[in-house]
């Protein structure tokens, strides 16, 4: 039984241990040398079978792996504790990953494209903002009323959407990126382009942007809580997602992704599905919201431009769409790399620009594919 | 012309008509019950129009669609569905990228719980239910292919037509429909694997003898192997209906498939 987990944990160590090095390394050059061994350790490991068997560990010892990558992320968390920059940076892949879940369930399961994942994370965002300051509705809630803001929002598009196919409904979530940025910076309520500020975190008395002291000189940063706080509603929405797709509910977006017409000659009702999916998504990146506002503090436009919009569905393409693994590890790439590779900070869309036009290329599925479904994992027919 | 009483399936004065263009004229037909109808024709000549006409892909230009005594024209494709009414697509529109559980449990959606609460929450019964009808499944696909069963969660995209041609057939029939509607099964395929598929066809028939079928083939020797009766279409008008043999004869058919003048 452990064997089968052996590789899983294996990779999961050397990854940490790579993750630590790459982010506590601050030379260029180092850090290049680390990417391109990086990329060679992969390439070599895929090579020599080594990625089927981890592979295997995740599919075949899932909460056991999901238990291990969950330590990883502390252990990186707890080698870090006491840097601002980097635990901000672990904190954004994790709230960009609930971000995607949503996206990746439009369109990657029902195949809604919606380039307008920043204007629903900003929707979240405001609203967090708007109740911090104005109201006194404990803050867990707030992160749930994000993602509802999100839906409620969204649900002006349904129609639009619903009655166009594919390009065509992408066209309509673009002119609602673009809109919701202009919206905002000629709405004086919602603070136009200077945006507005938001309360931390406040749970129990317990205040999200206080550095943690314990005793005369040891200091942990606040991020630590928003890390903590992202890690939980991570895993809350992983598994909402996951458990949407192997169910009856995946396999009917993902019929109806693949032939709307013969999903209707099989008595699915496309509409109720595609708002159910389309709905669902929005409250995940609203959610994703409301967490990243109260984190940072201020929101302005500027964070939820179009670009922000293509940085989410580039993430999307990269990882693999419908797997939420790949998810986490395109957007891991997408996000760190930029910050750590100074080079390449400026020319960031370039680069991304470059990255989907690879993928699609080369390996169209993105980097982890999406596995066949498993209705109930490690189950077996008799 | 046959009596709409004892028809499953009736159409009445049904047309259909793109722009200018005459697909379906003014047909009337009758499918008995528990009968294998052939529904033959040159290219072009309304078969696949009717199919769609019937299974509400496509609004009807006029005239009535019945079907158990009920009118159905019209009516949107789920609701035909509902109704009883399943059907495979000529070119076979499975979705090659899921397994071969996915695709039949696609056609059995009217028996599956679709409830939000029952596929995220309460997944003891969903473990039932997908374990029911794990096995329905399962046992359908070996009535036509026993190794098939063993391989329902492949890619479906990873099988010979046949097999695909196999798994459409079971995702119309597991939700045990009262009429299955086969749109040129043996498309693409070799003889000896036509003569297999039609087989399957008959063993089906066989056990489910409720099950009334209306198959279009272009395939002759399909047809005179399996159908009780045929109907023939030329320029979406019937011209000519009884069993193959009387049909083959007819002058009028003829004419159609050899253009003698």
């Amino acid at each position: 039984m452990f064997a089968v987990l052996l590789p899983g944990i294996g990779s999961a160590v050397a990854v940490t241990v790579y993750v630590i090095l790459l982010l506590a390394v601050e030379s260029q050059a180092a850090i290049a040398g680390l990417l391109v061994a990086g990329v060679i350790a992969v390439l070599a490991a895929a090579r020599f079978g080594g990625m089927a068997r981890i592979g295997r560990s995740f599919a075949e010892r899932e909460n056991a792996m999901n238990l291990v990558i969950i330590l990883a992320v502390l252990a990186v968390t707890g080698f870090f504790y006491e840097d601002h920059f980097i635990l901000l940076l672990m904190a954004t892949v994790i709230i960009y990953v609930i971000a995607c879940l949503g996206l990746n369930l439009q369109f990657g399961y029902a195949g809604v494209l919606n380039f307008a994942g920043a204007a629903f994370f900003g929707v979240g965002c405001y609203t967090a903002a708007v109740l911090t300051k104005n109201t006194a509705m404990p803050h867990l809630l707030i992160l749930v009323a994000g993602g509802v803001m999100a839906a409620v929002i969204g649900s002006l598009l349904i129609l639009p959407v619903l009655r166009t196919r594919s390009h065509y409904s992408a066209v309509v979530t673009i002119a609602f990126a673009l809109l919701f940025k202009i919206f905002l910076e000629v709405n004086d309520t919602l603070g136009g382009p200077q945006g507005l500020p938001v309360d931390g975190m406040n749970v129990l008395g317990w205040e999200f942007n206080d550095d943690i002291e314990i005793g005369e000189d040891f200091e942990i940063a606040f991020y630590v809580n928003y890390i903590v706080v992202g890690l939980i509603v991570l895993a809350l929405a992983f598994t909402f997602v996951r458990r949407l797709e192997r169910s009856w509910v995946g396999l009917n977006l993902d019929a109806l992704r693949l032939d709307e017409t013969a999903a209707a000659c099989f008595g699915l009702n496309i509409t109720r599905w595609k708002i159910t999916a389309f709905t669902l998504g929005n409250f995940l990146t609203g959610v994703a919201g409301a967490l990243y506002a109260m984190m940072l503090g201020f929101i302005a436009p500027t964070n939820f431009t179009f670009g922000d919009s293509l940085i989410l569905v580039s993430i999307i393409l990269l990882g693999g769409i419908g797997n939420p693994w790949g998810l986490v590890v395109a957007t891991t790439i997408l996000i760190i790399l930029p910050e750590k590779l100074q080079v390449i900070q400026e020319y960031r869309f370039l680069l991304f620009g470059a990255m989907v036009i690879l993928i699609l290329l080369f390996r169209p599925e993105g980097l982890l594919p999406r596995p066949l479904r498993t209705y109930l994992p490690g189950w077996r027919p008799k | 012309m046959t009596g709409a009483a004892d028809g499953l399936l009736v159409s009445r004065d049904l047309s259909k008509r793109f722009g200018g263009l005459i697909a379906m004229d003014s047909l009337d037909m009758a499918v008995r019950p528990q009968e294998i109808l052939g529904l033959i024709g040159p290219n072009g000549s309304g078969k696949t129009t009717f199919f769609n006409v019937v299974t509400g892909i496509y609004p009807t230009s006029g005239g009535v669609v019945e079907f158990d005594g009920k009118d159905i024209t019209n009516f949107s494709p789920q609701a035909v569905y509902r109704a009883g009414i399943a059907r495979t697509f000529q070119r076979s529109r499975l979705s090659l990228s899921l397994s071969v559980f996915d695709n039949v449990m696609v056609g059995n959606h009217m028996r599956l719980d679709q409830g939000l609460w029952f596929n995220l929450v309460a997944r003891k019964d969903f473990k039932r239910q997908f374990e029911e009808n794990f096995e329905r499944a399962r046992d359908l696909v070996k009535v036509f292919d026993p190794p098939l069963g063993n391989r329902m969660f492949e890619a479906v995209g990873t099988f010979p037509m046949i097999d695909r041609r196999r798994i459409e057939i079971c995702r119309a029939l597991i939700s045990r429909p009262k009429l299955l509607l086969l749109d040129e099964p043996s498309a693409g395929m070799t003889h000896d694997e036509t003569k297999a598929l039609m087989d399957d066809i008959l063993e089906i028939k066989g056990r489910l003898e409720d099950l009334t079928i209306i198959i279009i083939e272009h395939e002759m020797g399909v047809i005179e192997r399996i159908t009780d009766t045929c109907v023939v279409l030329n320029f979406g008008q019937k011209i000519c209906e009884g069993p193959y043999r009387e049909v083959a004869e007819d002058r009028l058919v003829q004419e159609a498939y050899l253009g003698i003048q």
